[in-house]
Parts: C-alpha cells; structure tokens; sequence
C-alpha cells in the first residue's frame, strides 16, 4: 500500500519537475514546480514526517512560490525581449557545449546518487538521544520520527549552532533585500516603488 | 477486517457527508449574510422565495448553475479553469482536521468507528495553515489567467496581502502551542477540557488570530483584491456562471474553516458552555456534553455546540462587514507589518514569561 502511494505521488513528483524544465510559459512552469513540490511532500507523509511535509507546503508551495509567481506575473518576459515560443535564451549553443553540459550534467547527477546510496548505511544522526528524550507516545516505537517534538529538540540542542547560522543567514538575506530595495527607491524618486 | 474499507473508502464516504453538509451550510451562510446585513441596514432582506425566503439560496445556485460560463477569448483557458478548483479544494482540505466532538462520541456504523473528525493529525493547526495557504494560488492564478486588467491587479493585491497576514494568522497560534504542548487539535481542546478555555489564557491571541483570518479571507474590511469600487470586481471579474460560484463557495467555506478554528483553539470545541457553573455544579458539564446518553448522544450535543460556537464567530464576520469601511491597501500593509506581526512577537514572549512565572511558582 505504502508503496502504490510512494509510486503515483514520486511519478507526479518526476513529471512534474520535467514539466517546469519543458514548459515555455513562465506560468506553467511555476504551476508544474507548484505540483512537485506538493508530491513530495506527499512524499514524505508517506515517510511519517508529518511535520516536514506540512513545512514543505507552508514554506515552498505557501511562501516561495507565491512570490514566485508574483514576479512572473509583474515582469512581462515578452517585452524584456525574451523569444518564448523559441523556448531559449540566447543563441543555440554548439554540439560542443552541449556534449560538455551533458557531461557535466551526468557527473552532478551520478556524485548526488552515489551521496544517496551511501547515506542509506549512515544512522540517522541524533536519532537514539531524542528517542531517549523524548517521552511522548512515540518514544517507543520510533514511528513519529518526523514529529514536531523531536525535530524541535533536535533542533534545539545538538543542532542548535547551525540553526542559529541559519537564521543569521535569512537575516542578512532580508536586510540585503531592504537595502537593495531602498536604493531602488533612491534612484528613481519618480515611481513610487512598490507597497 | 476489510483495511481497504475502513482506511479509504469509510474515511471517502466521511469526507463526501462533510462537504454536503459544508455546501448546505454555505448556501445558507449567504441567506444568513444577506438578512443580517439587511437587518443592520434596517431592510427586509430576501423575502420573496419560499417562507420568509428560506428557498433563497436554492434559487441562487440553480440560478448559477443554469447560467452561460463564459470564458474570455484572451484568457490562459487551463489556468482560468484550475484556478477556481484549487481556491475551492484547499478551503475544503483544511476542514478535514477540525473536531466537531470528542474521540469519545466515536459512533459505530455497520461495524466501522466512524470518529467525529476525519483525521487527527499531529500536525493539525499547521495542516490546516499550510493547506489555506494553498488557497491563494487559486485567486493568482485566477487573476492572471483572465488576462485582464481589473483581475490581474485584483490577484497580486490578494497575493501580497494573504502572504502578510499569514505570518500573524501562525505568529498568534504559537501562544496556544506553547500552553498546551500539541498541535493536534483534538489534544487541543482535551487540554481545555482539563483547565480551562484558552480565550481566558490567551485573549489577544484570539483578536490577533481572528483579524489575521479575516485578512486571509479577503473579507471586509480587508476585502481589497475584489473592492468593487476601484476593481470592479477584483480577481473573479471575468468569471461567470459555476466557475464563479467556485470562488464564492471558497471565501464562504474559508470563513467557516477560521471561525471553526477560532472556535476549537480558543472556545473549546466540542466543549459545552456552562458560563462558569462547572465549579458550583460538577454535574453541568456532563449534563450538558451529553456524557449521560452513550457516543450518539454525545455526538449529537457535540455538533450543537460546535455549530452554535461557529455561528456566533460568523455572526460576528457580518457583523464587521456591516460596521467596518474598506481599508486602503497602504493601510491595510501598515497594520498587517506594523502591528499585526510585532504585537504577535510580544504576545509570544510575553505567553512565554507566563509558563514561567507558573512553573515558578508550582515548583
């Protein structure tokens, strides 16, 4: 049964990511990636990780995604003299490049598969100190292994330093969009900017 | 005995029954509109169809039903069709998590524990919050699809706003999550029924989490991406006939899904109203669950409670579209980023500062 599910919803998940690569309209590739992202959360319901799932949905397809389709929405990709019905940007590269990005293509995805297979062996890390901290119905059997409780734990003490540097990141990230915004508005006192 | 029966085609037929009930009550949520806002309006309201104009709402959607669909030449045709089918569904996904009696009112039909909420999540508010935040897409994509003016300017409005008051709508359950310890909302609400209601904990949450779901609803005073003074009719302007009533059942049920939340995480769900008297007499609140006639029973005054609790909070949304003017969209940013967000952050610290003070003094 688990795997029927895993199957319709990794073949959507694939499709889907096909879709946003192949599409020509901006907003069906956004609708496609929209798709995907919603599989694989899917994905990792199936997995039991409740809480990554709704995550995924909240921040990728609630939050990103919204944002996403608000530039494509704003920014007439037509007019900025981007060919859509050829479908690229730019000239056609040679037989080349080509050869070379699929070369380079072919070793990005056999390094990142290699980087799966082996992860398999590897004990989840921290996975036997929050079931011992952890006193809550699913302490025992280990089935709420995507748990609120466990992942905030986790979070909070064996992973809490690079969860700090994580948030300082998104900081500078918002600060930088603040200031970039600013100068926007500096530069051209005539449009207002936006809301 | 039959998995196959009790895990899907008995969880279906649940969730069939609850949206035929979800699309009667809205039929009758907008007949409940349209006569309350009359009443403050000192008119009479619909009158003509059916005693007092019961039949109002079946005449509506016969009328939308029958109606030409129209699709304009211009429009993106596969968007302008999904568009409505993603507002509606995700509003109606987000209802599959909201309790509307305790485990204990599990009934039993045909051999099978049909229990009073279609799934019991761990995750339940954050369910419900991630699926509505689903819910904007549909008026994006709506809006752009039509290729038009008036819709497109509708759909980002509607999408700059929904995002910025989804931030307070989860900033101000986090008091609630930090009480109780759970997320589930039937834990929720078992926890109220061991202390107390959480409005009595956490009262500006409430007004917090209610003003950011109106926000989210695209209700008045907050009703900018279809303000028909300046948009026509914002991101539906180009929708007709049943795709149109798409769009409408998803505001209408999206309003039901906040004022039910608001209900379970801060008025107790299922629980009974006994003004206080639970102390001076310990039997009330038995007497009033319906803990004295076995699941059916108590299923039974559970749906009243619920449902009496979701209509004071709905009473209360046409009430604020009756009394409140439309705020301008700079006004709407203002309140949503200047107070909205920092006033949910305090109240955060300052549940925080509570647990502790309580813990302290317990210890």
């Amino acid at each position: 049964m688990e795997f029927v599910v895993f199957a319709i919803f990794a073949a959507l998940a694939v499709l889907a990511a096909a879709g946003v690569v192949v599409a020509r309209n901006p907003v069906y590739c956004a609708v496609a990636l929209l798709v995907s992202l919603l599989s694989v959360a899917a994905l990792f319901l199936v997995l039991w990780a409740e809480f990554i799932a709704v995550v995924q949905i909240m921040v990728y397809a609630g939050g990103v995604m919204v944002l996403f389709l608000f530039v494509i929405m704003l920014v007439d990709l037509e007019q900025r003299g981007f060919d859509l019905g050829a479908g690229r940007i730019g000239p056609r590269p040679s037989a080349f490049e080509r050869g070379l990005w699929a070369v380079a293509a072919l070793a990005f995805g056999a390094l990142v598969l290699s980087l799966m297979v082996r992860s398999l062996d590897l004990p989840l890390p921290g996975a036997d100190r929050a079931a011992t901290m952890l006193q809550g119905p699913y302490a025992a059997d280990g089935r709420g292994l995507g748990n609120t409780e466990w992942i905030g734990m986790l979070l909070y003490t064996d992973w809490l330093v690079p969860f700090e540097l994580a948030s300082v990141l998104l900081l500078v990230a918002i600060i930088g969009a603040v200031v970039l915004a600013r100068r926007d508005q500096a530069d051209a006192p005539a449009g207002k900017g936006a809301a | 005995m039959y998995p196959v029966l009790q895990y899907f085609v008995v969880p279906f037929i649940h969730g069939v029954v609850l949206t035929l009930v979800l699309l009667l009550c809205v039929a009758y949520l907008t007949f409940m509109e349209r006569k309350v806002i009359a009443f403050m309006q000192v008119r009479i309201g619909p009158n003509r169809v059916g005693p007092r104009g019961l039949l109002q709402p079946i005449a509506d959607v016969v009328k939308l039903l029958i109606k030409e669909d129209l699709t304009p030449d211009a429009a993106n045709r596969v968007i302008f069709y999904i568009a409505p089918v993603i507002a509606t569904l995700s509003t109606i996904a987000a209802f599959a998590v909201i309790p509307y009696g305790g485990p204990e009112a599990t009934v039993s039909i045909f051999g099978f524990p049909i229990r009073p909420y279609l799934a019991d999540v761990n995750v339940g508010i954050l369910y419900v919050i991630s699926i509505s935040s689903i819910g904007v897409f549909g008026i994006v994509l709506g809006g752009w699809a039509s290729n038009s003016k008036y819709p497109l300017l509708g759909g980002l409005r509607s999408a700059a706003q929904m995002i910025s008051y989804e931030v307070p709508f989860g900033l101000a359950i986090i008091g609630v999550l930090m009480v109780t310890g759970t997320a589930s909302l039937v834990e929720i609400v078992q926890w109220q029924q061991q202390h107390t209601w959480l409005f009595w904990l956490q009262p500006f949450a409430v007004v917090l989490f209610f003003i950011a779901g109106v926000a989210e609803n695209n209700r008045a005073p907050f009703d900018l991406p279809e303000a028909e003074s300046e948009l026509v009719a914002g991101f539906h302007t180009e929708y007709s006939g049943f795709k149109f009533a798409f769009f409408f059942l998803a505001e209408y049920i999206a309003m039901i899904v906040v004022s039910a939340l608001v209900v379970t995480l801060f008025f107790g769900g299922w629980l009974p109203v006994t003004f206080g008297l639970g102390h001076l007499f310990p039997k009330l609140p038995a007497l009033l669950s319906g803990a004295w006639g076995g699941p059916w029973v108590m299923l039974l005054f559970g749906m009243g409670w619920v449902f009496i609790k979701v209509f004071f909070m709905l009473y209360l949304y046409l009430w604020i579209r009756a009394t409140f003017p439309r705020y301008r969209y700079d006004q709407l940013m203002n309140i949503g980023w200047k107070f909205m967000i920092p006033a949910s952050l305090a109240w955060i610290v300052l549940t925080g500062a509570g647990i502790l003070a309580v813990q302290a003094i317990r210890s």
